[in-house]
Parts: structure tokens; C-alpha cells; sequence
């Protein structure tokens, strides 16, 4: 009757989100009266875990499973519910999870609500807070299935800990040929980059900029801060920019500790996608960009002049506080 | 081939969103509804395979009559037939039920659908459909080639992209990428003039699972002013200090 938790990795090593959704998983047990169990893939360490609440592991160590594979994941999830007799998965909102919990609900027959922002509002009935309308709007939504799946919103809920420790166990999931139906060919990814899914703080460029040759700017700052870049929409359609770090209502979600917006005017399918990030920055020229009215913090300036500045300063402070 | 485009209507992406009813229903007074900006750059892909591969293709939609301008829209871009399920559509596992009732006699080689719907971000249609008919299943797909029954595919993945392929039938969630934005159709009045003509099918659901309900709505709370500033230092400061994100 444990909550079961999918903590995602890359090369043998827990994502930050793992830790977080494993946190929420905690809180979810804790008003349940029961306790949390992961599962993870290939992993080289699963002893953090403990630190997050989980009390049990199940590894699967499976080189077949090496690359994610939505379809087997999603089974060796399924597997794991039932030997666990769970009725409450946890899953991050990755790319990934969002490709595997829809066939993880519907072989479990389960309710599922992804861009869940906050612990269950009670839990009989299931109730969760998520946002909906592209980030315009929360849906207090119930869950009515006796299993139910649950995708947390990233940096919503934060990483606690909560010290227990994890009892490790090998799980021999049951994949087949079958499950591989759909096969990777090629992965195509800058290694060390940090994406928008898993940043604390993106630095995202819009058509101000004027084109792809000043970007350099953008890339320098994002550097200096750790962050992910994204970009407005008229820059990916205008290939200055991939399609990937295209922020916004029809492009990713950004729930960033930290956003700086730079020559991006803030038209409302833009702003849809990062109204969830903590705190705004805006730099644009022109005062009236509708970008200031949700934004925390302003600079009305030049971007070709600001940035470099912000560059230098920050670069200052890194060495200060290093 | 024969192709079907699950097409959800959604308010357009300029709807400020309220709500009424005691915060329990979304109000669509005053609102637009369009095609899913994700499913209509699937639907330009599959005219792009009507026109060099020959293929047919159909449009489905889970709704009440109400959502039929949408969907004579998308005929008059060029879709072949449509199909509504007449109900309104409680949750994303109940849709995907109702479209996979009219997928299993309709033997279709390819089933696209949007990623998730810009109104209630379900993001399930798709995944859930194609496990409940046992097809293969590519989520966030941004390219799609076909060359007798191998398909290969291109999705997103956080911080970059994979190719896969993968046999028909197939079931995608596509979004941005399939096709480009400046390829997008919009209908011209010969389409509109043939999409009058177009069969539309009403088949009424089958008894489903309703798996979530909204049963409230809120809105975020307002932001205070923006404080402006006048040089990197105060922001860095602001930025440190107040806000304590670096
Ligand atoms: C169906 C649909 C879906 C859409 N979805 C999205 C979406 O998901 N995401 C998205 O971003 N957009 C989306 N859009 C587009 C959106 O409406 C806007 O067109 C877009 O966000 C504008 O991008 P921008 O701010 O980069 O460009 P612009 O609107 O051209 O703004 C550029 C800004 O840069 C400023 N600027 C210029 N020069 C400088 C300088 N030297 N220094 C500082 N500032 C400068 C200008 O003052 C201006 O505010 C969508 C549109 C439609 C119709």
C-alpha cells in the first residue's frame, strides 16, 4: 500500500527532480499513513533517496534499459504498482514522464493530472491543485479511480528532507521484445547543457535581439548564472534558436526560480508559459511592453547595453560570494 | 494510408480566462474557440501526406454540437471526413475511450493528436488511446516521415531531441516542429465551399470512464507593480538580497 515514486536519471545519476518528487511522495504517504517506494533505473547509488523520505528502492538494473524507453519504463512501472500494491504513482512532469504516465494510467485504468503544484488538498476524495489553461488558470481536480497517477509540476513543490533510510532492492521488471516497438535510433543533445525543464533559472531572448549572431550575449550570461536559454516563439519559427527552448503557451512551460526576459515583449501566449516562474526579470526598451506588467523586477534599457554590464556584475559578485 | 487527426477545440490563445458558476465552469462568454494550435500543425502534416502519399484523412472530434465550426474549419483545410462523438468532454480518459470506439473499425494506418490541449493541459489523449487500441506511440513528436509501414520520428526531449522509429499503426502527440509555422493552412473560400458538402458523422459515446473531475477554478493572484531599476549593480543586489535567487 506504499506510494510509489519514478526518480529519473541520466548516465547512472539522480536528476534534481527525483528529489523532488520523491519529497512530494513523502507528503503524500504522510497523509495517507503509509510509506514511499521508488523506482529506478540503472541508478549507481540509491542511498540519497533516504534523505527525501523514501524508506524502499527498487532497482531495476537492466542494461536494456539503459536509454528511456516510454513503453518498457512504463510496464516495469505497471509491474512495480502491483508487487507493490500501490495506488498512488508519482512522476515528474520531464518530457519523459509526460510521454509514460498516459500509458502507465491506462494499463492501471488510473486517473491522471499532470502540472500538479501542491501536496493532495485531502485524500478522500483525492483532491490536487494544478494549473490549467496554460498557466492562466488552477483546476482543483479529484481523482475518482482507486489508483491514481499524479505529475508534479517542477520546482513547485521544492526538495525536503525528511532522513529515513532506503532498503535497496534489486526489481527484475518483465520486458519483452515487444516493448520496444518503438526504438531509438539517434539522440541528438549538448551534453552539460542545462535544459529549461530542469533549471532554476532561465535566461530566454526574444526578437529584440535582432538575430542569431547576438546570442552570444545570451549564452555568456546564461553561463555565468548556470541557467538553461529559451527564447520567444518568433525566434525558433525564425530558426535563430531551436525549436526546444521555445517558452510559452505552444511552446515548454517554464518554472524557473528565476526568469530574465530580455527583448521579449510579453504578448499572453509568451507570459502563459512563465507566469509559474518565481521571480521576473524584464529587460526591453520599450516601457509600455506589456512584459512589465508581470514582471518582478525591471530594467528599461538598451538589451545591447545592459547585458554586458550584467555580465560584469555578475561575473563581480560570482567571485565575492565564490 | 488512412489517417485520422483528433482535433480538440480550445478557446484561442489571445482568451483571457474567467470562470463562473461559483468558480466551477470556464466561461465562454465572449471567447473564440480554434482548432489546437498542436493539432493543427498535425493536421497540416497529414494534408502534406494526403497531397505526396496519397492518403486519406479523417477528423475526429469528442464534443457537442457546438464544436462543429472547428471542425468544418478543419475540412476546409482539406480533411476528407469527420466524426463527432456527441458529449461534452469530462476528462482527458474519457475522451480517449470515446476516440478509441471509433478507431478500432476504422482501420487507421496513423492517429495524430496534439500533444495536450491548450484549455485543460491533460496531456493524455494521446498515450492513453494508443495503449487501450495496443498501437505504437510517440509523444511530443516534432517531425514525422512514413515510408510504407515504417514511420520515423523525431520527438523533443528536455534539453534536446531523439529520433525513433517505429511500424503503423502508430498513434503520435505532435506539437510545433511537425510542419513549419508558415506552412500552416488557413481556408480559403473554395475549401470553405467544399467543407459544406463534407460528411460529418454524429456517433453518440459509449459508456466511459470518467477518471478526474475539476470541481473548482481559480485564477493566480494578481502581481504587484513591477519595480523598476536603474543599473545591473541594483539588480544583482535586488536580485541577491530581496529575492534571493542567486
Ligand atoms: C497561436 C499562437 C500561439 C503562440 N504561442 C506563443 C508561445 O508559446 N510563445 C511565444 O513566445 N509566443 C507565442 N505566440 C506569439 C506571440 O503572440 C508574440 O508574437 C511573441 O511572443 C512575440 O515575441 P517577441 O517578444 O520575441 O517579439 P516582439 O513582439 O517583436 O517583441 C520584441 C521586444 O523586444 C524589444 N526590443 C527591441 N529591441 C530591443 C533592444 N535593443 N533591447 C531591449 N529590448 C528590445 C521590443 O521593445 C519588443 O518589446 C503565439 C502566437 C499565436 C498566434
Amino acid at each position: 500500500m506504499s506510494v510509489l515514486v519514478y526518480t529519473e536519471s541520466e548516465n547512472g545519476k539522480f536528476k534534481k527532480s527525483a528529489f523532488e518528487v520523491a519529497s512530494y511522495a513523502k507528503a503524500v504517504a504522510d497523509q495517507l499513513g503509509s510509506s514511499v517506494t521508488a523506482i529506478s533505473f540503472n541508478t549507481e547509488s540509491n542511498d540519497q533517496l533516504g534523505t527525501y523520505g523514501v524508506s524502499k528502492v527498487l532497482n531495476v538494473a537492466d542494461d536494456k534499459l539503459t536509454t528511456f524507453n516510454a513503453l518498457a519504463y512504463a510496464n516495469s512501472i505497471v509491474q512495480a504498482a502491483q508487487s507493490e500494491n500501490t495506488q498512488v504513482i508519482i512522476v515528474s512532469s520531464s518530457t519523459n514522464s509526460k510521454f509514460l504516465a498516459p500509458i502507465v494510467a491506462a494499463k492501471l485504468k488510473a486517473g491522471y493530472v499532470p502540472n500538479v503544484v501542491a501536496a493532495p488538498e485531502g485524500t478522500s476524495p483525492f483532491s490536487v491543485k494544478r494549473t490549467a489553461f496554460s498557466n492562466k488558470g488552477f483546476a482543483h481536480t479529484e481523482i475518482t479511480t482507486e489508483t491514481k497517477v499524479i505529475g508534479v509540476s517542477n520546482n513547485s513543490f521544492g526538495v525536503k528532507e525528511n532522513q529515513t533510510t532506503a532498503a535497496i532492492e534489486t526489481f527484475n521488471s518483465n520486458v519483452n521484445d515487444a516493448d520496444f516497438s518503438v526504438k531509438s535510433i539517434e539522440i541528438d543533445k549538448v551534453a552539460g547543457q542545462v535544459s529549461i525543464a530542469d533549471a532554476d533559472i532561465v535566461v530566454s531572448g526574444g526578437r529584440g535581439l535582432k538575430g542569431p549572431e547576438n546570442w552570444g550575449m545570451i549564452e555568456e550570461l546564461a553561463e555565468v548564472l548556470g541557467a538553461a536559454t529559451a527564447c520567444s516563439k518568433p525566434v525558433s519559427d525564425m530558426g535563430w534558436r531551436p525549436h526546444g527552448e521555445h517558452v510559452g503557451q505552444t511552446g515548454k512551460p517554464v518554472a524557473s526560480n528565476l526568469y530574465i526576459a530580455i527583448g521579449i515583449s510579453g504578448a499572453i501566449q509568451h507570459l502563459a508559459g512563465v507566469s509559474a516562474s518565481k521571480t521576473k526579470v524584464v529587460i526591453n526598451s520599450d516601457p509600455e511592453a506589456p512584459f512589465f506588467k508581470a514582471a518582478d523586477y525591471g530594467i528599461v534599457g538598451d538589451a545591447f547595453e545592459v547585458v554586458p554590464k550584467l555580465i560584469e556584475k555578475l561575473k563581480e559578485f560570482k567571485a565575492q560570494n565564490a | 494510408m488512412k489517417i485520422l487527426v483528433c482535433i480538440s477545440n480550445v478557446p484561442d490563445t489571445t482568451s483571457k480566462i474567467n470562470f463562473t458558476d461559483g468558480d466551477t465552469k470556464f466561461d465562454t462568454n465572449g471567447v473564440q474557440f480554434v482548432i489546437n494550435p498542436n493539432d493543427e500543425f498535425g493536421l497540416t502534416r497529414a494534408m502534406w501526406f494526403k497531397e505526396k502519399q496519397g492518403a486519406t484523412v479523417h477528423i475526429a472530434t469528442v464534443g457537442e454540437a457546438s464544436v462543429e465550426p472547428t471542425m468544418r474549419k478543419a475540412l476546409a483545410i482539406g480533411a476528407d471526413e469527420a466524426i463527432r462523438v456527441n458529449a461534452a468532454p469530462t476528462d482527458g480518459f474519457f475522451v480517449a475511450e470515446q476516440l478509441a470506439n471509433i478507431i478500432k473499425d476504422g482501420t487507421y494506418d496513423l492517429v495524430i493528436a496534439g500533444r495536450e490541449s491548450i484549455d485543460y493541459n491533460g496531456g493524455m489523449v494521446p498515450g492513453i488511446l494508443a495503449t487501450l487500441l495496443g498501437m505504437n506511440f510517440v509523444n511530443s513528436c516534432i517531425s514525422l516521415e512514413i515510408e510504407g509501414s515504417t514511420a520515423t520520428a523525431i520527438r523533443e526531449i528536455d534539453g534536446g531531441k531523439e529520433t525513433v522509429q517505429t511500424s503503423l499503426p502508430l498513434v503520435i502527440g505532435g506539437q510545433k516542429g511537425l510542419v513549419q509555422e508558415s506552412d500552416l493552412k488557413i481556408p480559403n473560400m473554395r475549401g470553405i465551399m467544399m467543407a459544406r458538402k463534407k460528411t460529418l458523422n454524429v456517433v453518440e459515446p459509449i459508456d466511459a470512464t470518467v477518471a478526474t473531475k475539476d470541481v473548482k477554478f481559480d485564477k493566480p493572484v494578481a502581481k504587484g507593480a513591477v519595480k523598476l531599476v536603474n543599473s545591473a549593480d541594483e539588480l544583482v543586489d535586488l536580485l541577491h538580497n530581496e529575492a534571493k535567487v542567486i
